[in-house]
């Protein structure tokens, strides 16, 4: 689960929609996800199997179908990794801004 | 967090540490008390045993019950597949749901790691179903179990927490 596989999987607009479509309703078929989708059954199929070779799908068996699952926890540790990094230092820039202005105000 | 209309959540991550490592860590009190949101759990590992995770010092600073998530072994194959009820009482709304049913599964891939997902079936529990998907701010209790596991392997595999 490295991030070149995270972000190499996200970076397919038709894969974006797919996870999108699990956030709405989670836990669907291939039948039920290929419906939403402009693709041959095959097409989806690759899709999925990227999405879950970076386990930002995990599927489960119900009977005889096999349900597709969104896992958001690769998406928690890029924002770990390499989101909220950047953002806190740029709070923190604006911290110190506001001190050094205030700073020369009450001078 | 809204995840659709399915009742049951998955999580999955991907841990270097070995299976009983792993195992060890969910059920022993000793570790459970260094990640995620920290208190100790005590498991009668054995189907219809018992379950209960403790507050930590903090939580019940914060007025949380001593007991905070109540439950049942439903199946306990070390080091591999632990079935259990999950019934967290962290206030009137999680109370006054059914016990959740909670199975976590460990299966030791090549190369030293391990898969480690959790299947969460949160029926007719709508309040737990929306906490643990980790929407929210960690700090304000709101990690649900992508922060949980996150944090988990950040300490097997550094000895230390992603706060640290």
């Amino acid at each position: 689960m490295d991030d070149d596989t995270i972000f190499k999987a996200l970076a397919d607009p038709t894969r974006r929609h797919l996870l999108d479509l699990l956030f709405k309703s989670d836990g669907r078929t291939l039948k039920q996800l290929e419906a939403e989708v402009a693709m041959t059954r095959f097409g989806v199929m690759k899709h999925l199997r990227v999405l879950e070779d970076a386990h930002l799908v995990v599927t489960l068996k119900a009977g005889r179908e096999k349900r597709h699952y969104l896992n958001p926890v690769p998406i928690r540790m890029i924002h770990d990794r390499w989101i909220s990094k950047y953002r806190e230092r740029e709070t923190s820039a604006l911290l110190a801004l506001k001190s050094e202005l205030e700073k020369g105000s009450s001078e | 967090m809204t995840q659709g209309s399915s009742t049951t959540q998955v999580y999955r991550i991907v841990i270097k540490a070995s299976a009983q490592a792993i195992w060890d860590s969910i059920t022993q009190p000793d570790w459970t008390a260094r990640y995620g949101y920290g208190g100790r759990v005590d498991y009668e590992l054995k189907p219809d045993g018992k379950f209960s995770h403790q507050a930590s010092p903090e939580m019940k600073s914060f007025g949380m019950p001593d007991e905070i998530i109540t439950g049942k072994v439903i199946e306990s194959d070390p080091p591999r597949k632990l079935v259990q009820t999950w019934h967290p009482l962290f206030g009137p709304e999680t109370s006054a749901e059914p016990h959740t049913k909670l199975t976590y599964q460990i299966v030791e891939n090549s190369g030293g790691v391990c898969t480690v997902t959790i299947t969460h079936d949160t029926t007719g529990a709508p309040y737990v179903a929306g906490m643990i998907g980790g929407g929210g701010d960690p700090n304000q209790g709101g990690g649900g179990w992508p922060w949980i596991l996150s944090d988990l392997k950040s300490l097997l595999e550094t000895g230390k927490r992603m706060a640290d």
